[in-house]
Parts: C-alpha cells; sequence; structure tokens
C-alpha cells in the first residue's frame, strides 16, 4: 500500500549545520498493516511523515501509494491518498468553523470543492450519527464551533475526520502526545477501534515505546534517519521494553520514551 | 438645537455608512476571514471609481461602466495574493505595493487627477430625478445594494468553495492536509475582497459627482475602523455576524464623524481622529495588560 524507495532528505545542505534528516530509508507497507514508528528525538520520524505527506520535498528516492507514483505531487494532492493527524490537538481543526462543518470540510478530502452548499441536512444527519458511536457527547453540539472544545474532543473529532472518507494511508503524527494520560489511552482506543473497524494502513509515530509495542503489528525503530530495528507478526507481539532497552539503550538516550 | 443637529446627520451618515459599508465588507473577507492584511484598498477603491468616471464620460452605459469597475478591482487583489503567493513577498508589503502601483494606473485610467461626473447621467441620475427628497431613494438604493452583497457573502461562506475559503484564514495547515490549494483560496478571496471595495468606489464617486485619484488614502484604516465598532456591538461568531457588523459599524462610523464635525473637528483632522479611534481600539487591551488580542491573527506579516 505504501512503497517508500531509498528516501533522502538533507536539511541546511552544505552549511555547518547540515543535518541528514532521512538516509536512504526503505520502508514497504501491505495494506492493513498498522505500523508504529519510535525513535529518539532527531531520528527522523516527523521528517518521515512529512516526506510522505508532502509537505517537504525530497531531495532523493520514491514514494507510491497503493501503486501510483505520487513523489512529485504536492501536499495538497496527495491529500487524496492521506489521513493525517498531527501532535497538537490545535492543528487538525478550524477553530472559528462548527463541528459540522470541519467535518462536512473533512468529507470532501481531496476532492474538488464548488459552489454547492457545504453542510446538508442528509450530511448533518450522518454526522450526527457518526459522532454519536464515540460516545464523547459531541452529537448534540454540531453547530458549536470547535473552539469550545478541549484537546481530546478536538483530537478525537480530528481523527472522525480523518476517516470520514477512507485515506489509503492514514499518518498520525504523536497524536496523543500533548494530551493528558487519560484523554490519551481515550483517543488511542478510538485510534484502534477506527483502524481496525476500517482495515486502515496507518503509520503512528509515537514517543511512548509502551504505545509503540503495545498497538499494530509491526514496529520500527528510528536512528539517525535510517530503519535501525524491524519487527512485527510474533515477534513484536513477545516483545518488551526490557528487551528493547537492553538491545538499543545507547542509542534510546530519551528520558520520555521510556516514560 | 444640539439635539436637533444630531438627527439631521443620521440620514446623510446613514447614506454614506452604507455606501462605504461595500469597503468594510471587503476588509471582513481579507482580514477577517483570510486574515489576510491587505492595504490594497487605498488602491482598489479610487481604481473603482476612475475605472467607472472615464468610461462614463466615454459614453458606456453606466451599469456595463461599474461591473468593468468591479472587475478591474477584482483583478487588482488577485494580483496582491499572486505577490504573496507565488512571489512570496510579505503580505502587508505586496498590498503596499499594489497601492502604490494603483496610484499610477489609477492616473493613467482618468488621464488627469480628477474627473467630475455632474453634468453626465450615471446609475444614480434617476433616482435623483424622482419627486422625493433626494437622500430617500438614495439611501434605499445603497440599503438594497450593501444588503444584497452582505447576504451574498454569507451564502458563498457556507459553499464548499467558502468553507475552504474560511478555513484558509483559520488553519492553514489543516485544510491544505484536506487538499486545497491554500494560494488558490488567498488570490481568489482577496480578488473578491477588492471587487468590494472597487464597487464601492464606483458608487460613491457617481454619488458624490467626481472621481478624485486620492479619494482612496485612508480608506483601509476607514474600513478597519468600521468593523472594530460593528464587532463591537454583534461580535465575530458567525459569518452573518461579521458582515453585519461590517456594515452598522460603518454606519455607526459615519455617524461619529459627522457628530465629530458638528462639534467643530476640522475635516483635514478626520483621518487623524479615525486613526486614534483605530489605535485605541486596539491598544487599550494591551494596555490594560491583557494578553495580546487573539482577534486579529494575521498570516504572512
Amino acid at each position: 500500500m505504501l512503497q517508500i524507495e531509498g528516501l533522502r532528505k538533507t536539511f541546511n545542505a552544505g552549511t555547518a549545520d547540515e543535518k541528514r534528516a532521512i538516509d536512504d530509508l526503505d520502508l514497504h507497507l501491505a495494506s492493513g498493516d498498522f505500523v508504529t514508528v519510535i525513535g529518539s528525538n532527531g531520528a527522523g520520524k516527523s521528517t518521515l511523515l512529512n516526506l510522505i505527506a508532502g509537505s517537504y520535498t525530497t531531495d532523493q528516492g520514491e514514494v507510491h501509494i497503493d501503486g501510483e507514483r505520487v513523489t512529485g505531487f504536492s501536499e495538497c494532492r496527495r491529500a487524496a491518498y492521506l489521513g493525517r493527524i498531527f501532535q497538537d490537538p490545535l492543528m487538525g481543526t478550524a477553530a472559528s468553523m462548527t463541528i459540522e462543518e470541519n467535518l462536512a470540510m473533512a468529507e470532501l478530502r481531496g476532492k474538488p470543492r464548488g459552489l454547492t452548499w457545504g453542510v446538508t441536512a442528509s450530511r448533518r444527519a450522518a454526522y450526527r450519527q457518526r459522532l454519536s458511536r464515540m460516545g464523547l457527547g459531541l452529537e448534540s453540539r454540531l453547530k458549536q464551533p470547535v473552539s469550545l472544545l478541549s484537546g481530546g474532543q478536538r483530537q478525537s473529532l480530528t481523527l472522525l475526520m480523518a476517516t470520514l472518507h477512507l485515506p489509503k494511508v492514514l499518518l498520525l503524527d504523536e497524536h496523543t502526545a500533548a494530551l493528558d494520560p487519560k484523554t490519551a489511552r481515550t483517543v488511542m482506543a478510538l485510534t484502534e477501534q477506527i483502524i481496525t473497524d476500517n482495515h486502515l494502513t496507518a503509520l503512528m509515530v509515537t514517543h511512548n515505546m509502551r504505545q509503540a509495542i503495545h498497538y499494530g503489528n509491526r514496529m520500527i525503530m528510528l536512528h539517525e534517519g535510517r530503519i535501525q530495528f524491524d519487527v512485527s507478526g510474533q515477534e513484536k507481539a513477545e516483545l518488551t521494553v526490557q528487551e528493547v532497552v537492553a538491545r538499543f539503550g545507547g542509542t534510546l538516550n530519551d528520558e520520555a520514551l521510556l516514560g | 438645537m444640539l439635539l436637533e443637529g444630531l438627527l439631521r446627520t443620521i440620514p446623510v451618515s446613514l447614506e454614506q455608512g452604507l455606501a462605504y459599508g461595500l469597503v468594510a465588507l471587503g476588509v471582513v473577507i481579507s482580514f477577517r476571514i483570510l486574515s489576510f492584511p491587505d492595504l490594497t484598498v487605498d488602491g482598489s477603491f479610487p481604481l473603482g471609481a476612475a475605472v467607472v468616471a472615464r468610461l462614463i464620460t466615454a459614453g458606456i452605459h453606466p451599469w456595463i461602466s461599474v461591473l468593468v469597475a468591479v472587475a478591474t478591482g477584482f483583478i487588482a487583489g488577485c494580483c496582491t495574493g499572486l505577490l504573496n503567493t507565488r512571489l512570496k513577498i510579505n503580505s502587508l508589503l505586496s498590498g503596499i505595493l499594489m497601492m502604490t502601483v494603483l496610484y499610477s494606473v489609477n492616473l493613467r485610467i482618468m488621464g488627469r487627477s480628477n474627473i467630475q461626473l455632474l453634468t453626465v447621467d450615471t446609475l444614480l441620475t434617476p433616482l435623483e430625478q424622482l419627486e422625493l427628497p433626494r437622500l430617500v431613494p438614495l439611501i434605499l438604493f445603497f440599503l438594497v445594494v450593501a444588503v444584497g452583497m452582505k447576504a451574498a457573502i454569507d451564502l458563498f461562506m457556507h459553499t464548499q468553495l467558502g468553507m475552504a475559503m474560511r478555513a484558509t484564514g483559520d488553519n492553514e495547515q489543516m485544510i491544505r492536509s484536506l487538499g486545497v490549494n491554500t494560494d488558490h483560496m488567498t488570490v481568489l478571496g482577496l480578488g473578491l475582497s477588492n471587487a468590494c471595495v472597487a464597487l464601492s468606489g464606483a458608487l460613491v464617486a457617481q454619488d458624490q459627482g467626481f472621481a478624485d485619484v486620492g479619494m482612496g488614502i485612508g480608506m483601509i484604516v476607514a474600513g478597519l475602523a468600521s468593523i472594530i465598532i460593528g464587532e463591537a456591538v454583534f461580535g465575530i461568531r458567525t459569518v452573518a455576524r461579521m458582515t453585519l457588523a461590517a456594515l452598522a459599524g460603518s454606519v455607526i462610523y459615519k455617524f461619529i464623524i459627522a457628530v465629530g464635525l458638528r462639534l467643530g473637528l476640522a475635516p483635514t483632522d478626520l483621518k487623524l481622529a479615525t486613526g486614534v479611534m483605530v489605535i485605541l481600539a486596539l491598544g487599550i487591551p494591551a494596555l490594560r495588560g491583557k494578553e495580546k488580542e487573539g482577534k486579529l491573527h494575521l498570516r504572512g506579516v
């Protein structure tokens, strides 16, 4: 579903601050894979996601989504294939617009937008139903601006928005890191449910080792822009935090990672 | 005596407020909806006036002249948008550049620094010939135009395209990740905004009987003053409220100015007074030690 070949990205090339963020990286995701991505600060996790989404241009290498070469595509053209959730709950929604308007905009992801009415009555009924299934009480607040929601509610809404029009690949960029532990667990449970129910292919960057081990069917560890460790299936299911620390403690000098 | 004087300023404030309210509507689209501090307004307002004056005096039908004026305003706004999105010039500077360029363009269009329209038939001539006090049909005319434009903006901002435009001003990263080209939205929005402003210029020139190259000076500040006054009364929770605030604020602003003139303010001091009004409105929260007002978050500066 997602194929990355020989991907390279260097920031500030030719200066004293030159930084090889992604260094000749290959990664293949099969349809339905839920892959967690872990690594210390500066390992290239967010850069990888930004390269897949087209927020950054690649220096070298190819990105294919569902067999289609998207390497040269702009960010807004790739949006047709990708759902994306950011770390900051404020990033995924338009605060001054209502819940139903945000949902309607998300449903049109990657499609042309015309002069037809933005939120129709039939769509509103569908949104109400989808929201009530999340159990956050948002179904009765369709016409309220998103700015009135809490961070956890906004992130849950963003999750629903990303899946209204199912993406080929769902990119999650530390999307629970900015939430309090309890809300983070709720949002994570919702994430897993949405991914499983819709058989989505997902790539989840996380700072939390426990989360990376617990969720998904495959885990990759990035170090200095390369894949240092790639584990899946039964082996991943039996993996423990202690084992990973014992093997890679030297490169995992990051407190938060083990938290 | 004073009260009677104040009452007498109401009809003219209403007429002027509605005519210039179209500028405030344009400012709502750029500053509020797109969060783009567009200063093109000082050039696109006289642009509308210049085009209409030149065409009407050349014998073109007033309706067509107004339409052409609106179209040139749209193009001027698009140019500012392209300077910002294509050439990556800072948003404030893009507007200032267009405003400066338009000064020469307006002089070229008119061929001199002003054209009088008192002796030719304009769009408003049939209204002025009615057996009514002059202001009554004019107030009704500007009311219909301003409210019509407000309604059109309200409707547009709730279409799929309009929602994408609002999201561009609210959260550019988010709407881009949903597949919207935010550069296109910025260019289109600035075009619509300046089309509105040019319409105002075209109608005001016919109302006051002349177009002058200097008639746009301070227009952006007056527009901002209008929306700040209106928003203090009506708030900004929905698009309909923002546009209502712009029109009502414009009328209140013109009334305040008329009162100031009655109380002895010199006409030459008007822009000073308007500037002080905007500075106070924007600055008082900071002086009170409050956090920077989140209301006027602007892109590209």
